[in-house]
């Protein structure tokens, strides 16, 4: 039943034992004590539990851990460098972007990718392109500042 | 897009902690993922339950066999009701009511009760063992509806069990045949007179829905038993309580019972009392070994939920449009065990006539058991049940009356200096002056562009008090390093909150040092103090003057010990050198307490009147402005203005942030969320199938305010916040649904299908059912 999976996580080549029925967020957390990404639903509507694999984001909760084999796996871990957050992490904790903080990883993730396609988003971009994160907290306007925000930093330290 | 205003600026100055926005204390742990929960929490050795629910809504248990569970590899133990009286033998807990069993004894209640629970290292092997048992039930006749329950024609439970722990519940014990858990009277005056008396009497109906807490975050605990005692991990609003209870059901001292509570992934009054702590506890002892019990979502469905409710609301006029009486009959929804049900009927039962200064009144609130999942708090505690009704209803008077809905309520509002209808004076309280910025913001004077024929515009508002619960108990420790660092020890739950960074501020106020150099100790009833619980919006006011208070004595403590130490009065020496100065060394410790209690007096058993309901009162107002799309029955909403009075902000970001995402929250409830149950089975327990606000829900324009006040008994003139923004919304959007297009809707949610079947019944072509 168990079989061994290689992937990046990281940066960094890992390996893993796990069964079939394995989703990725288990993996992440009990293999590598990645706890960032987290299962809420399990259904994929909350996106809590977004991970980026080879570069897209996915919902870690439905994603079998075996189909990452050979994949590039990020999480919310590596966005910081050390003490340095990067500039969206920076711009959530400014715009006082979260309250409970239990999907702020999903938000963040999605965030960094958002700017990724879109450096400078209307609110429509943003609202459009968060709104398979939820937030019961409901920190929405605040985060839909902190994404404004961030846009502002990543061209600060581009143009910089 | 969303605008979210005010609060500019705060009240701080130079120096100050108190009044100024610091990010949270939290915040780097929480945007980098490495936070903790206890739902991704892990202790070596660790096994999994996973729980077997029942599968009818009223039952006898006639067998449960869990043999094909057993046989699964990796199946370490299988538990029922019968394995946990050997380690519990009395396992009925409760705040209120010791009516609620660890797993079902004997019946079961209502359809997803637990009833077995299997253990596995592999939480895989648990959920896959416990779809192999097979329970038989002896069906019984089950209630479900709040008003038919209050009839007695079927007993959820043949006797009441009230707990001890609340005074004014004793007298209930071993009362039998009812399902009424308790009945709350106020008196005052006489409303059947002034009602002959009255030139016209108003009689509405208003019921609400039932909708979950829905944290997301689902329920987690952890059990941890060891000779030596017992330590539980868990997601808890609550931990003193859970501790107090814990030991009760073990007969142990409190203790030998240590709660440790990580950050809560949101709570909103779902974590509080006893969840999943009294499971683990027995699991941990049946199988001597750690064991965590993590709910799914869907189970969050058939833990605790809000109450549904009925409200009949009934008012008296006189001739020149004042209210000269009102009689409120409050039917709530508490499920199979009472939860804190019976508190939740009796302190929103204080303030169900409103706020208004009405001579006569006349209030019935029952808490009532049926066959559903239980209810409790959520984010208010039954106020928001209540304002939905009688700010409806306020409505729909003035507008039978001819006069502007904003106008009659100036014209009937309670006004400080006069007697609420619990008979307290009201103080402190700036509910009109909400209601006065809310009209300005709405710009309520002027002209109101009303849309076309099939998109119609409309605005509304609505405003309302809530008395805060009362009395409760706070304590804190502030502790003061050799090296002059500061923690702070108190056992108020971060939720989301933000009440770390507020209580930290307060510790930096009192001492003059930065709010970012405290460190608040993450809840451990091993070493912080006693707190009543993360609830009500009553933890700033509470737990602030102890921690206020804590925080006084350590500095007149500093103060004692320089002058111990030969300082002259007034030496800005640092704290390090007075230490060094006094042991000789980097030694030592000052530690300051304090403790806060306020003054109550609880209501006479007969009239319900007490000249002290609570310690100070919560202050909202909203206004809405609307779309009506009558072709389809969708409603926009493009602009909501939220005002409070939360006394003087302490962190006015955290303030403002408290507002929206209590405001929002509640426009979730108003407008779709809506737990479905058919023969008391929940038939949307899922994010798929019931839908909460997400980005795209946010009003078009969204302003939030809280208006200038001090709150003269409040910590540094603060008052609580978390629940206030709740309290308006609903009736704010039913009475601006109802200036757009003339429908009036009674019961929540006020969704297409409500408002598009009403437009069709107004217009005389009603659909059919389906």
């Amino acid at each position: 039943m168990t079989r061994t999976i290689n992937f990046t996580l990281n940066g960094e080549p890992v390996a893993a034992e796990i069964k079939p029925h394995h989703n990725l967020v288990e993996v992440l957390q009990r293999e590598f004590n990645l706890l960032g990404a987290r299962e809420s639903c399990g259904q994929g509507m909350c996106g809590c539990c977004t991970v980026l694999v080879n570069g897209t984001a996915v919902s870690g909760c439905l994603y079998l851990a075996a189909f990452v084999d050979g994949a590039e796996v990020t999480t919310v871990e590596s966005l910081a460098s050390g003490d340095t957050l990067s500039p969206v992490q920076e711009a959530f904790i400014e715009a006082g972007a979260f309250q409970c903080g239990y999907c702020t990883p999903g938000f963040i993730l999605m965030t960094t990718q958002l700017l990724d396609a879109h450096p400078d988003p209307d609110d429509d971009q943003i609202r459009h392109y968060l709104s398979g994160n939820l937030c019961r907290c409901a920190a929405y306007p605040e985060i839909v500042n902190a994404a404004k925000l961030a846009a502002r930093k990543r061209k600060a330290v581009t143009s910089g | 897009m969303a605008t979210n205003t005010v609060l500019d600026g705060g009240t701080a100055r130079v120096g100050d902690q108190v009044g100024r926005s610091p990010p949270r204390l939290e915040a780097r742990e929480k945007v980098t993922g490495r936070a903790e929960y206890t739902h991704t929490m892990r202790l070596p050795g660790m096994l999994h339950g996973k729980i077997f629910r029942s599968t009818v809504a009223h039952g006898r248990i006639k067998s449960i066999d869990t043999s094909a569970a057993k046989e699964v590899p990796g199946v370490y133990r299988v538990v029922t009701s019968e394995d946990v009286r050997k380690v519990i033998p009395e396992p009925y807990y409760g705040p209120a009511f010791h009516d609620q069993p660890i797993l079902a004894i004997d019946k079961v209640h209502y359809v997803g009760e637990p009833v077995a629970v299997v253990l596995a290292a592999d939480p895989h092997v648990a959920e896959e063992a416990a779809q192999l048992i097979v329970a038989e039930y002896e069906e019984l006749p089950a209630i479900f509806d709040e008003v038919e329950a209050a009839e007695n024609a079927i007993l959820v439970h043949q006797e009441l069990k009230p707990a001890g722990t609340f005074a004014d519940l004793k007298h209930l014990k071993g009362r039998k045949g009812t399902n009424i858990a308790l009945d709350f009277k106020l008196r005052r005056g006489d409303v059947d007179k002034a009602f002959a008396a009255a030139a016209q009497v108003f009689e509405h109906t208003f019921r609400t829905q039932k909708v979950l807490h829905l944290a997301l975050e689902p329920f987690a605990s952890i059990g941890d038993w060891k000779e030596t005692g017992l330590t539980i991990y868990s997601a808890s609003q609550g931990p003193s309580f859970v501790r107090t209870e814990i030991a009760r059901l073990l007969g142990w001292p409190e203790n030998r019972v240590r709660i440790k509570v990580p950050y809560l992934g949101g709570g909103f009054g779902g974590k509080l009392y006893i969840k999943l702590e009294a499971l683990v506890t027995a699991l941990s002892m049946i199988v001597r070994r750690p064991v965590k019990v993590a709910l799914t979502m869907e189970e969050q469905f058939y833990t605790i939920t809000k109450h549904p409710s009925t409200f009949r609301i009934k008012t008296g006029v006189d001739k020149t449009g004042r209210i000269t009486a009102r009689k409120c009959e409050v039917f709530w929804n508490g499920g199979a065990y009472a939860d804190i049900g019976p508190r939740v009927t009796q302190k929103s039962g204080f303030t169900a006539s409103g706020p208004y200064d009405i001579d006569n009144v006349w209030i019935d609130s029952y808490a009532l058991y049926t066959n559903v999942p239980p209810a409790g708090a959520l984010r208010g505690f039954g106020i928001p049940q209540l304002v939905w009704a009688y700010e409806s209803h306020t409505d729909m008077i003035a507008r039978a009356l001819k006069i502007d809905p904003l106008e009659f309520r100036r014209k009937n509002i309670l006004r400080e200096g006069r007697p609420h209808a619990t008979g307290q004076i009201l103080e402190n309280a700036k509910h009109e002056r909400a209601l006065d910025r809310v009209a300005e913001r709405l710009d309520w004077a002027k002209p109101f562009d009303r849309g076309t024929d099939t998109l119609r515009r409309g605005r509304g508002v609505a405003v309302a008090i809530k008395a805060v619960i009362s009395p409760t108990t706070s304590v804190a420790n502030v502790i003061i390093a050799g090296d002059g660092s500061t923690t702070l020890f108190c056992g108020t739950v971060d939720m989301g909150q933000g009440s770390d960074t507020a209580m930290a501020q307060m510790v930096g106020q009192v001492l003059n040092i930065p709010t970012e150099s405290v460190k608040v100790v993450q809840r451990d009833t091993d070493v912080t103090p006693y707190d009543m619980g993360t609830l009500g919006s009553r933890s700033l006011f509470h737990m602030g003057h102890a921690v206020r208070l804590a925080a006084e004595e350590a500095r007149d403590k500093i103060k004692a010990l320089a002058r111990d130490v030969g300082e002259p009065e007034g030496s800005n020496i640092p704290l390090a050198e007075l230490f060094k100065k006094k042991y000789g060394m980097q030694a030592g410790n000052i530690v300051g307490t304090g403790i806060y209690k306020p003054d109550y007096v609880p209501p006479d058993p007969a009239t319900g009147l007490t000249p002290n309901a609570t310690p100070f009162w919560m202050c909202a107002a909203a206004g809405a402005e609307v779309e009506v799309d009558t072709e389809t029955g969708q409603v926009k909403i493009a602009r909501l203005v939220n005002v409070v009075d939360c006394g003087r902000p302490v962190n006015p970001k955290i303030v403002e942030t408290q507002i929206s995402g209590a405001s929002l929250m509640q426009l979730g409830f108003t407008l779709f969320e809506k737990m479905h149950l058919d023969a008391g089975q929940v038939t949307n327990a899922s994010l798929a199938d019931y839908k909460i606000p997400g980005m795209l829900d946010i009003p078009a324009v969204m302003e939030n305010e809280a208006v200038d006040a001090h709150q003269s008994n409040g910590p540094f003139g603060a008052k609580g916040v978390g629940e206030t923004a709740t309290f308006c919304v609903s009736p704010a959007i039913a009475n601006a649904i109802a200036d757009a297009c003339g429908v009036r809707l009674t019961e929540l949610p006020l969704n297409a299908e409500a408002v598009f079947r009403a437009l069709r019944a107004n217009a005389d072509k009603p659909l059919g059912d389906e």
